[in-house]
């Protein structure tokens, strides 16, 4: 969405995101907006063939989310959430990445047991919806 | 000082950075570059296979095509416009990097990138998995039939394939439907208590565009062309890109 139309339409998701998870669990990662850097899951890379180079494109980006030392990060995309992922596995921080519409959900109270494949032990069994479905 | 003096030659010959500047506006600005290194100080992929931003514009400008062919580099680069961001001249660094990926051979570019553009092209799903239409209708169908019955709370959620004059039309990663389905839910859970009115096309539905990535400029517009025409076929208004 940034890259399409510009800073300012990022802070909307800031208030959604600072919304659904509370204004003090929220971290900007720094450097951030346009400055922030690219993960390294987008333009093919993820298929490319070039995994070592890739997870060292990643290294920036996983330093920067373990600075934050934040327990999800938010992903906006499939590109990037795949990436992050596996950095959080291969850098060894474990953090986990998470998808927006799966904190939304969870804070309004309508997520189920099976719609829980990003959260950690630490939120998976919080407020499930309709948790006999398991 | 034994070495040779590079000498520049004095008839000018049509280079691939001369190609890329005519279909660009403005030229893409390739020839205003300071040589500040901006772009290279915060770009991820400077140090890969020797190379950075700044390097691989200088030795374009030095019309070097014969080693802008060959780095694997421009499969690196990911695009992501932050050289440009930086750049006092906003030097579009990155439409040089495509450029470069659409001197390669087809046949020769990235097989997992190349693999996944001519699945898309396998039928009018344009998913990257080469997910038939009626594989698509036919989960989206069955999960939501499945949470229907076991979340009341949504008995009358809905998650249309071709809908006619819905307000938005939603693509798809096809992640979702081919391995994790369950993933597909929540966010019919919010547009649903938004009060949205959408769809999903059996056409054009796949989220994701390889063959952009790939640089193959006819096999992308095929993509694009077909998720647009259904979304204008049904009257949406406005295409919601989840990619």
């Amino acid at each position: 969405m940034r890259k399409s139309y510009g800073d300012p339409i990022a802070e909307d998701l800031r208030f959604v995101v600072k919304s659904v998870v509370g204004e003090e669990n929220f971290i900007d990662m720094q450097p951030n907006r346009s400055n922030n850097f690219c993960c390294g899951g987008g333009g093919g890379f993820l298929q490319s063939g070039f995994k070592d180079a890739r997870l060292e494109y990643g290294r920036l980006k996983d330093q920067q989310i373990q600075a934050t030392k934040a327990d999800y990060c938010i992903a906006g995309c499939h590109n990037c959430h795949a990436q992050i992922h596996e950095l959080s596995e291969h850098y060894g921080a474990e953090y986990g990445v998470v998808h927006l519409w799966t904190l939304i959900c969870l804070s309004l109270g309508v997520l189920g047991p099976k719609e829980r494949e990003y959260l950690r032990d630490d939120l998976k069994e919080v407020n499930v919806f309709h948790p006999e479905m398991e | 000082m034994t070495d040779q003096p590079i000498i520049l030659g004095s008839v000018k010959k049509d280079t691939f950075l001369d190609k890329v500047k005519e279909l660009l506006p403005d030229g893409g600005n390739l020839n205003l570059c300071l040589t500040c290194g901006a772009c290279s100080s915060g770009c991820p992929a400077t140090g890969l296979e020797n190379m950075d931003p700044r390097k691989f514009l200088r030795m374009a400008a030095l019309g070097m095509d014969e080693e802008i062919k060959k780095t694997n580099w421009v499969w690196m680069c990911t695009m992501c416009q932050r050289c440009i961001y930086v750049c006092p001249m906003q030097i579009n660094i990155p439409q040089l990097v495509f450029n470069a990926r659409a001197l390669w051979p087809r046949e020769e570019r990235p097989k997992g990138i190349l693999g996944s553009c001519d699945m898309a092209l396998r039928n009018e799903s344009c998913s990257a998995m080469g997910t038939e239409p009626e594989d698509f209708k036919f989960v989206v169908e069955d999960v939501l039939a499945e949470y229907q019955e076991a979340q009341p709370e949504f008995a009358d959620m809905q998650a249309p394939v071709d809908k006619q004059g819905a307000e938005f039309f939603l693509n798809q990663n096809s992640r979702e439907p081919v391995t994790e389905p369950d993933e597909m839910v929540p966010l019919w859970k919010i547009l649903h208590l938004a009060g949205v009115d959408w769809t999903y096309g059996s056409k054009g539905w796949g989220g994701e565009n390889y063959c952009m990535f790939l640089a193959d400029d006819d096999a992308w517009k095929q993509i694009t062309s077909t998720s647009a025409k259904q979304a204008e076929d049904l009257g949406c208004k406005t295409f919601l890109n989840t990619e």
